[in-house]
């Protein structure tokens, strides 16, 4: 018996519930903040070994036999998941002990942030498609409380619009759910890969692979679903707009990834053929969107749309190549893309704003703050030998492979036009002096409890160079990734395993 | 908030015990047949809420004694802790554990974790809808 597939979970339930129990002290819950995700990060660390050495770690929930039980199952991709989701509620834990702001303890910041994790590693590691379903549902509770503290009038107009597209998303995924437990009578994930590729009406297969397309599409704001996404995330306190953008779209890709690898793999010229021209339209429209703006926290979430394309069209290839890029992707860019909003925390601590035009002149005042910046900027843009280089690289490799060489191009401009932006960043908020007429206060941020917001910003660029210069191992969990990923029979095995005999 | 009902206040304090009552009936009969820490905590919360209607927020507070956050935080943690006893048996997360003796007057009686759960979701549905309602309350008084 494997207990390290459950633990993930367990783990921040049991904190959350402890941190709501001491919601008096905020001492406490500060301290069960960081103890219990770093707690959380160590058995997912044990959880990549495990699956590392054993290929699949499955466990039958209270003991009822799949596919009737729930079970948790996890795979390289979703121990690789869950690690990264250990790593960034870790260094948001750390992060907001500088600053989240004692009304936000009050109404519950900690036990919300652990709720939260919970809910993604659920997804990740569930087996089970309406089991999937409710830790949606619990990662949208969690995520819509974390939204709105604060109370402001911006945060409630970028939640009502979170919420809405998120419920419509649900129902959908919920009529998905439903027609295929009408097609196959069963819920379990590796029961329905089974038994659909027996199914011959294989036109409602697809319509259902369609909408589950749509219901995870509007979850990862994959074009053309994406515009909730910028109107949310620039209005929540800076570490859960770090938390949001690093893996709450990122469950929604993940999704994809699953269901297009285990279930929809019979009719994969058609559905990876829409998967296709839909990474290249998120790509396009979301670099074009940051383009345009002038906000920080809204540039970057615009790069979180284009660069999901890339991790979708990784996807859609479905060549080994193309999946190891893909993921490789998702690795490189939950860290990168995590740092670049903690960043942009500090510098709205020393400026009191996020507009690129009422800020400048950091980098003289401040240059360690610039070198950390230009580490994930560039390597977002995928300048070697930074972590997106090699993501990058990857995927675009495995496109010319396929010769999908138009798809190529629309990557490539896409790259450009993303190290504009950041360079865009970079010269209005550090390199160009302090516009005149707006008063240039730059408050401490190298003194007190605001010490707390370097660690996880030093960490996390340590590791987007190391990912880059020691890229490996990085590749070689990515690689076997990939293979179980092209292989589901495997995964179908580790689940069923004696109960097809 | 208050409103001053001589009926109903004079019922609400015959009915809170009553009601009190009913939901650990159903709390304890929900294990074979309908019924559960769901229902029963939703019907003490009720109950504690016809009380607040016919009295106070204040006077609501003292018959509760205890804050409505400490109900959901010590629910939450004996829900997630019934899950754990089965792993020291060499079983999954959430494997009922039961446990069998005999007591006087009851006999036979089996406690298990299914049980714990049950009550921790009792006092989570009880904790939760009483610190909106609480606070709601508050606020428009």
């Amino acid at each position: 018996m494997m207990m390290s597939v459950a633990l993930p979970i367990i783990v921040p339930l049991l904190v959350g519930a402890l941190s709501v129990m001491l919601w008096r002290s905020h001492f406490a819950q500060r301290a069960l903040g960081v103890l219990g995700t770093g707690l959380m990060l160590a058995v997912s660390i044990w959880l990549l070994a495990d699956t590392w050495e054993h290929g699949h770690v499955v466990m039958e929930m209270g003991t009822w036999p799949a596919p009737f039980g729930i079970v948790l199952v996890s795979d390289m991709l979703a121990a690789i998941m869950v690690l990264l989701t250990g790593i960034i509620g870790f260094a948001t834990a750390i992060y907001s002990l500088s600053g989240i702001g004692k009304m936000s303890e009050k109404f519950g910041y900690y036990p919300l942030l652990h709720l939260l994790l919970a809910g993604v590693n659920g997804a990740f590691l569930t087996g089970d498609i309406f089991n999937l379903y409710v830790w949606f549902e619990v990662m949208l509770v969690a995520s819509f409380a974390l939204l709105i503290l604060g109370g402001e009038r911006a945060q409630m107009e970028g939640a009502i619009k979170y919420v809405t597209l998120n419920l419509l998303s649900s129902m959908i995924f919920l009529t998905a759910i439903g027609l295929t437990y009408g097609l196959t009578g069963t819920l379990n994930m590796a029961d329905i890969a089974d038994k659909l590729s027996t199914v011959e009406d294989t036109g409602l297969v697809t319509v259902i692979a369609m909408l589950y397309l749509v219901a995870f599409g509007v979850k990862a704001a994959a074009f053309p679903f994406f515009f909730w996404l910028p109107a949310s995330y620039h209005t929540p306190k800076v570490a859960v707009s770090a938390l949001f953008a690093a893996l709450l779209t990122k469950v929604g890709v993940y999704a994809l990834y699953r269901v297009f690898t285990l279930i929809f793999n019979q009719e994969v010229d058609y559905t990876h053929e829409i998967l296709l021209w839909v990474a290249a339209a998120t790509m396009l429209t979301g670099v074009l969107g940051a383009a345009a703006h002038y906000e920080f926290r809204r540039i970057l979430s615009f790069h979180i749309i284009s660069q999901i394309g890339y991790m979708i069209m990784g996807l859609a290839l479905f060549t080994p190549l193309a999946l190891v890029g893909g993921v490789f992707y998702i690795m490189h860019h939950i860290i990168v893309k995590a740092n670049l909003f903690l960043i942009s925390g500090i510098t709205f601590v020393m400026k009191g704003t996020h507009e690129l035009k009422l800020m400048g002149g950091i980098y003289r005042t401040h240059p360690m703050l610039g070198v950390l910046f230009l580490i994930p900027a560039l390597s977002l843009a995928g300048l070697p030998p930074l972590s997106g280089f090699f993501a990058k690289f990857i995927i675009i490799r495995a496109g010319i492979e396929a010769e999908a060489y138009w798809v190529v191009a629309v990557a490539l401009v896409v790259g450009l036009l993303t190290l504009y932006s950041m360079i865009k960043i970079w010269a209005e908020v550090f390199w160009k002096a302090q516009p005149e007429g707006v008063e240039g206060q730059t408050h401490d941020v190298t003194s007190g409890p605001m010490i707390w917001m370097w660690i996880p910003v030093i960490m996390l660029a340590l590791m987007t160079v190391a990912i880059g210069l020691y890229g490996e191992p990085i590749y070689q969990m990515a690689a076997m990734s990939a293979e179980q990923l092209l292989d589901p029979s495997r995964y179908i095995e580790a689940v069923l395993g004696e109960a097809r005999q | 908030m208050n409103m001053h009902s001589l009926i109903l206040r004079t019922t609400g304090h015959f009915l809170l015990p009553l009601l009190l009552l009913f939901s650990v009936f159903l709390l304890l009969r929900g294990h074979d047949e309908p019924g559960g820490g769901f229902i029963g905590g939703l019907v003490a919360a009720a109950a504690i809420l016809l009380y607040l209607f016919s009295m106070d927020t204040e006077s609501a507070r003292k018959v509760l004694r205890v804050d409505p956050r400490d109900l959901l935080g010590a629910g939450m943690v004996l829900a997630v802790i019934s899950a754990i006893p089965g792993v020291f048996r060499g079983q999954a997360f959430f494997t009922a554990q039961w446990w069998e003796f005999t007591a006087p007057i009851f006999g036979e009686m089996k406690l298990s974790t299914v049980l714990i759960f049950d009550i921790g979701v009792y006092l989570v549905v009880i904790g939760s809808v009483l610190t909106i309602m609480l606070n709601l309350a508050e606020a428009e008084d």
